[in-house]
């Protein structure tokens, strides 16, 4: 009976498994009018079959939308399946090929740069540019370096040996000549490659000297300010001031200062005077001081009470602590000499 | 040399009058002599009069040092005091100074080291001169 009724349960549940295997399998494959145009290597399928308003309009949108997208996806992905697959770190992963359709530009084309100087002057003359080579031989060194740049061939401001013409002077020095006219040409060329650049992008550059920094100090805005107002015709003697712009106390060049041996009582007369502007604005309570010493004796009148309270318990060790502490205390207090136990230098 | 202009005084008196307080002006004006502050190569002397008019026979490049050196000016015009100014400022001063370890580093020290903490005023050296080596 029993076995009977087992194998009866067991052929249900083999036909309950295949149906559902038919149905998974349903799901994976999709039915459409035309097949969809695939770009893997983009992950773009595009669907071009027709929807039927129709459709669209009896279901729910939502669900209708839904349907059509896992349709669509399902069958990118059965594509993507059809791809040869690799493992990378226990994961299957498949090699997409390169993408089909082409993306737009994300930015402008780049406009064509105006020519530099030289261009101009090459293109005017007819010079081609000629190619050259990369190593030169360096006679010296026996050996092929390159043309230009880092241990070069034919460097001149390597030379250890040079012989002082008859036209110069003895005593120039003709490496740090060298040098120099090295470090010229090398400035200059700085500069036009600025200047080329700055043609280009149409900034304007001073005819002399360099452009004011982005961000400039407060005195290099007051120089500049100052050195506007004195480029006038009378020496900006007659440049209206702004409401609250002090009078330049020291325009000209050079510093005046206080003859060296003028009148000795005057200067002390002036010292004394400003010892006591200063002793009148300084603030006569120091806040740091009060501070501490009320703290101090807060806690002196703290300890007091505490020792009271335990004087009925445990006796002499709690009071001969805070005893002995306090009398410490106040001796290093009289050693310190103006109550500095805080071990700061004399601080008014 | 120069003399010191108002803002470089004040800065200077500033700081001086952390360590003696209101005793500048016994430096300023003092009993014995008319005593003044001259400025050189940006280092601030203290001299009096005699000196100052013999030091005038010296050229700027020349001249290193007259009287005794205060302190100098820092490149930003802060004073900086110099401890050859003591011999002036100890006989004023505001009260003893002490250096010491911070209490968390004495806690931090080894256990076999041992810690201590001096106070000594200004003649200990003096009167120990002999007992030290």
């Amino acid at each position: 009976m029993l076995g009977i009724m087992a194998a009866c349960s067991v052929e249900e549940l083999l036909a309950k498994a295949e149906q559902e295997e038919a149905e998974k399998l349903k799901t994976i494959s999709v039915q459409k009018e035309l097949d969809l145009d695939f770009d893997v290597g983009n992950l773009l399928a595009c669907d071009k079959n027709r929807i039927e308003s129709r459709d669209f309009k009896e279901q729910k949108k939502e669900d209708f939308l839904r349907a059509l997208a896992r349709d669509n996806t399902q069958l990118l992905i059965n594509e993507i399946w059809k791809l040869p697959t690799e493992r990378v770190e226990e994961a299957i992963v498949a090699k997409l090929p390169e993408p089909a359709t082409r993306l737009p530009r994300e930015k402008p084309p780049p406009k064509p740069k105006p020519p530099t100087k030289w261009e101009q002057f090459a293109k005017l003359k007819g010079i081609q540019k000629k190619k050259k080579t990369n190593m030169v031989w360096d006679e010296t060194a026996k050996e092929w370096r390159r043309r230009w740049g880092y241990k070069r061939a034919n460097d001149d401001t390597k030379d250890w040996l040079i012989e002082v013409p008859q036209t110069s002077d003895p005593n120039e020095d003709q490496f740090a000549k060298r040098v120099h006219a090295k470090k010229e040409r090398v400035a200059k060329n700085e500069f036009n490659r600025l200047k080329n650049i700055a043609r280009a992008q149409k900034i304007k550059t001073p005819g002399v000297g360099l452009l004011p920094r982005t961000k400039q100090s407060k005195d290099e805005l007051s120089r500049a300010v100052s050195v506007a107002k004195t480029s006038t015709a009378s020496a900006g003697r007659f440049q209206d001031r702004l409401p609250k712009e002090k009078p330049p106390k020291n325009a000209g060049k050079r510093r005046k200062f206080e003859p060296l041996i003028g009148d000795f009582s005057s200067e002390k007369q002036k010292q004394l005077e400003l010892l006591k502007v200063m002793d009148s604005k300084r603030p006569k309570l120091d806040i740091t001081k009060a501070v501490n010493k009320q703290m101090r004796e807060e806690d002196r009148e703290e300890a007091a009470s505490k020792r009271k309270g335990r004087k009925g318990g445990a006796a002499g060790r709690p009071k001969g602590k805070g005893g002995k502490g306090k009398g410490g205390r106040a001796g290093g207090g009289k050693a310190g000499g103006g109550g500095k136990r805080r071990g700061k230098p004399g601080k008014r | 040399m120069r003399p010191l202009t108002d803002e470089e005084t004040k800065a200077m008196f500033e700081k001086l009058s952390k360590y003696i307080g209101e005793n500048i002006k016994l430096l300023v004006d003092r009993p014995d002599g008319t005593y003044c502050f001259r400025l050189h190569h940006d280092r601030v002397y203290y001299m009096s009069e005699k000196i100052l008019k013999l030091a005038t026979n010296f050229s700027r490049d020349k001249l290193i040092s007259v009287g005794t050196c205060f302190g100098k000016f820092t490149k930003t015009q802060k004073f900086r005091l110099h401890i050859t100014a003591l011999d002036f400022l100890a006989p004023y001063a505001k009260g003893f100074g002490v250096a010491a370890k911070t209490t968390q580093e004495c806690r931090r020290v080894d256990p076999l080291s041992i810690v201590v903490f001096h106070q000594a005023d200004v003649g200990e050296f003096i009167r120990n001169e002999d007992t030290l080596t």
